[in-house]
């Protein structure tokens, strides 16, 4: 629907009001997790493995604790052990005997940065000193970085016991392999025996790391009753609540968890690392303790995402109809369990409809931090593979690439693995790239165009929201989703439209986890959606309790009362003339007609639709040194309908940059020693203003029917298509076909250099 | 050790701080003086997001110690709105949803001010080699790099770039 049609049909929905929160961000006042301090802050600061692998022998923490100044030392004895469980949903199911190691080390250091004891002291450099002062005695083992080494037969073990789940009859020796998935509908064999050609290529991604500009970092208390409290940026307070509780052995009673502003997340602040240690340690020394990471252990000790391994395999008719689509994934998941590889194995072949499809995942620990969510976590690395292969099938056919992939795009019934796609929506990205003028503009020497799509399944689940009307007919709405990019807005906007009242009437505010009922992250694409619908919900409590008001002065039956536009109002004439009540009018008398008018609301939302996005990526490389410069990037998203335009619209912008620097850039670099090199922002080369064009948008709208404004998550889906967008680009314009990323200069050249033309 | 004794202007305000040697001036901003407002993302001068002005000059001040404050004349974002009238790049970055998560508008807002100081005409491409020491990993620059010729134009006098 166009931009003037919603306005038409709602107030707010589709606007672009300034957000709530935004003042105290341009002037400096809004407190993210390092700008809080209490009265008599101690420093923490931790102590890091300097071994890719090793056993600890002993830890003697005896002259650490003997510096002056120094309040608490922590190391795993300090911490209950855990049952080794796999708990959740098998997506992403978490194993607490995992997560207490990943926090503080026990029997080994799996990875240079892993935290083996931390300290808090009465100032940093104290706390510096007594770090130098801990001796630990390290049995240094051999390590595996590479995923293709760490699943060889002799590869250093990580962990001696660990036997592939997933494989009947179970392996009888221990391997670096995991998990080992297996996904197929239809007849493989069939599917590609019917091709008229079949394509087969092995791709590879590097390690990247989500890139939040604000390093993890919290302040923690922990009293004298047994009660503690946290001020921790996070993309969700009530999981580090019961992360937290849980390490700890506390109940989640006694932990308030307190949500500041936080610096982005894209995924990497969905799990626990500084708050368990700083809770011990303040628990252990009796004062406040506030623990700030370095960017160096950013990079070394949080999770990028996967660097993975795959090979791809399509088969398609002359006409363009994909018969069969195989794939193979081998995920880095770091030095613990939980890659996203099944993602990739769900995600690669569900734009299409393609009959017969096998996937297979395999979840591979290495001597690399644990990976953590990365913004559609999985999804980019599969359709690398995927939508690479469809870009070289697509030229051996003849076949313009959007015309092929909209020939066998997905649509409501579609059989895909796990089931049948259930929304419409991925063609509509598909025609408003293809009817963009970027599409038909001419290119020059050097230059090329690349196009590719990605699909990711968003998320619903449990949320969280209160609403109160205020005496002077103000509303308070509040959510337990931190706020990472504008979601106070869209909370208040969508408030706002229900009630019939400004925007500027509603505050909207996250609340702690002692006053909102619990709610998930604010990850998979859910906050819209979700605390969306929990915010529409407690707004049609307060409606009806509104309209309950109502009928009590005009003494009707409840039922005789509409709400209309922020109006009670008689349902029919027959009910009686009176003058419609506005919600200032009802809240002015709220005292007199039964007290304060507010409520709270708790969902486990469902209906979720799933997020598809095309993108046109236009290159210039320069065939002296290999440098690719992106010269127009333009991203097609179904929004299923944007609430603020401005923060879909930065969405989109935000995270087909990140797959820019994903394409282009970034890596995990490790020297022999298993050490990352490059550990910092200026090796570590993340895009910067100068390296881009504007990034435009088309917000596609298909309504998602689950959603009474039509709501589909949009925070994630622009990143999955653009690895492969730049890796088509760049074939097009220098005919190499780049099989990994990223695309550096070195590997571009090296291309350069081979004499035949690649597809 | 001994504290030092430091005696300098921060945002007009004569101020005076004790700090130790190889404190740097964003720690003491932070940490002693409660102006929490420039961000620490790297301590390497490679982010930006600590940026404020020493004698005019933009600055990482996570690269400059404390004790070089003495003497000096600092603006940090703290000083960029007068009382509560906001500065028009600080309006025009929330008219243009030019930020996300915020961490790193601060040091925006200071570089920017910085350039429109110098330049207060450029190009699309001077704002985006200016702002190219200032790491945003939400927004993708594309909305900064409007608000920040749109603040220009009004600043110059003209309505929307």
């Amino acid at each position: 629907m166009p931009e003037g049609d919603i306005k038409k049909a709602y107030k707010l929905i589709g606007t672009r009001p300034v957000r709530p929160d935004g003042v105290p961000k341009v002037t400096g006042t809004a407190k993210f997790g390092s700008d809080y301090t209490l009265p008599g802050t101690l420093a923490g600061k931790v102590l890091r493995s300097p071994h890719a692998h090793a056993r600890i022998r002993s830890i003697d923490t005896s002259k650490a604790e003997a510096l002056r100044g120094v309040k608490a030392v922590v190391t795993s004895k300090d911490f209950p052990e855990q049952e080794f469980a796999y708990v959740g949903p098998e997506r992403t199911a978490v194993n607490l005997w995992h997560v207490t190691r990943n926090v503080i080390a026990r029997e080994k250091v799996l990875y240079e940065g892993h935290a083996v004891a931390a300290v808090a002291a009465a100032s940093p450099s104290i706390a510096a000193k007594a770090i130098s002062l801990i001796e630990v005695d390290y049995e240094v083992l051999p390590h595996v970085i590479d995923v293709d080494e760490a699943m060889k037969e002799d590869a250093p073990l990580l962990f001696e016991d660990m036997i592939t789940r997933g494989v009947d009859p179970a392996p009888t020796r221990p391997s670096n392999i995991s998990k080992y998935l297996e996904f197929k509908i239809g007849d493989i064999d069939k599917g590609f025996a019917e091709a008229d050609e079949v394509l087969e290529k092995e791709f590879a991604t590097a390690a990247s790391h989500q890139g939040y500009i604000e390093p993890h970092g919290c302040l923690a208390r922990y009293d004298a009753d047994g009660q503690g409290e946290l001020w921790s940026s996070s993309q969700g307070h009530f999981v580090v609540r019961n992360l937290t509780a849980k390490l700890l052995g506390m109940r989640l009673n006694d932990l308030k968890v307190n949500p500041t502003e936080i610096g982005g997340g894209f995924g990497g602040k969905t799990v626990v690392y500084v708050e368990p240690l700083a809770m011990a340690l303040s628990k252990k020394s009796g004062h406040p303790v506030k623990l700030v990471m370095s960017r160096s252990e950013v990079f070394r000790a949080t999770g990028p995402t996967s660097g993975a391994k795959m090979k791809i395999r399509i088969g398609i008719k002359k006409d363009g109809t994909i018969t069969a689509g195989e794939a193979t994934f081998k995920y880095q998941a770091g030095a613990f369990p939980g890659s996203p590889v099944m993602n990739g194995c769900l995600c690669a072949f569900a734009l299409y409809a393609i009959p017969n499809q096998r996937t297979v995942g395999y979840d591979v620990v290495s001597n690399r931090p644990k990976t953590a969510a990365y913004r559609a976590p999985g999804s980019p690395i599969s359709a690398f593979g995927v939508e690479s292969v469809l870009d070289i099938l697509a030229k051996k056919i003849g076949m313009d690439p959007i015309e092929l992939r909209l020939k066998n795009a997905t649509h409501i019934g579609t059989p895909m693995i796990g089931g049948k796609m259930s929304h419409e929506g991925y063609s509509a990205t598909l025609e408003a790239i293809q009817s963009h003028p970027a599409y038909k503009q001419p290119l020059g020497p050097n230059q090329g165009r690349g196009v590719a799509s990605g699909y990711w399944f968003n998320g619903g689940g449990e949320s969280g929201a209160s609403l109160f009307i205020n005496a002077d007919g103000t509303a308070v709405v509040s959510t337990g989703s931190p706020d990472i990019g504008g979601s106070r807005a869209s909370m208040a906007m969508m408030a706002a439209e229900m009630l019939g009242i400004p925007y500027d009437q509603v505050r909207a505010t996250v609340s702690d986890t002692a006053t909102v009922a619990y709610t998930h992250l604010t990850a998979g694409s859910r906050v819209t959606f979700a605390s969306g619908l929990a915010v529409i919900g407690v707004c049609k409590q307060v409606i009806d309790e509104l309209r309950a008001r109502a009928a009590k002065l005009w003494d009707v039956d409840v039922e005789a009362v509409d709400w209309e536009e922020g109006y009670a109002k008689p349902s029919s004439s027959n009910v009686g003339q009176f003058e419609p009540l506005s919600l200032k009018d009802l809240a002015a008398k709220a005292s007199a007609t039964g007290g304060p008018i507010g409520s709270a609301n708790a969902v486990n939302a469902s209906g979720q639709a799933p997020g598809f996005s095309t993108q046109l990526c236009d290159v210039e490389v320069d065939p002296e040194t290999g440098r690719v410069t992106v010269l127009r990037h333009v991203v097609a998203q179904d929004a299923g309908r944007a609430i603020h335009r401005s923060y879909v619209e930065g969405q989109m912008q935000g995270g087909a940059v990140q797959g820019l620097g994903w394409a282009l850039n970034e890596e995990y670099v490790y020297g022999k020693e298993g050490k990352m090199e490059n550990p910092g922002f200026l090796d570590y080369r993340m895009p910067v203003c100068s390296d881009l064009p504007m990034i435009e948008t088309v917000v596609v709208e298909v309504p998602n029917p689950n959603h009474p404004y039509g709501v589909k998550g949009v925070g994630e889906v622009n990143i999955v298509p653009v690895l492969a967008a730049v890796a088509n680009a760049v074939a097009d314009a220098v005919d190499r076909r780049m099989d990994s990323v990223p695309i550096s200069p070195p590997k571009l050249l090296a291309a350069l250099e081979r004499q035949e033309a690649e597809l | 050790m001994a504290k030092h004794h430091v005696t300098t202007t921060i945002n007009g305000e004569e101020i005076e701080f004790l700090c130790e040697t190889q404190q740097t001036l964003l720690d003491v901003l932070r940490d002693e003086l409660e102006l929490t407002g420039s961000k620490e993302g790297c301590g390497s001068g490679d982010c930006g997001a600590c940026s404020v002005t020493v004698d005019g000059r933009l600055v990482c001040s996570c690269l400059i110690l404390g004790v070089e404050a003495e003497g000096r004349e600092i603006e940090t974002i703290e000083g960029m709105a007068e009382g509560d009238h906001l500065h028009p790049l600080q309006r025009k970055f929330l008219e243009h949803a030019a930020l996300q998560c915020g961490y790193c508008t601060p040091g925006f807002l200071v570089a920017a001010k910085s350039l429109l100081e110098k330049n207060p005409d450029p190009s699309e491409t001077e704002v985006r080699y200016w702002l190219a020491g200032n790491l945003c990993r939400c927004t993708g620059y594309d909305k900064i790099v409007h608000a920040v010729l749109d603040a220009a134009a009004e600043m110059r006098g003209q309505a929307n770039a």
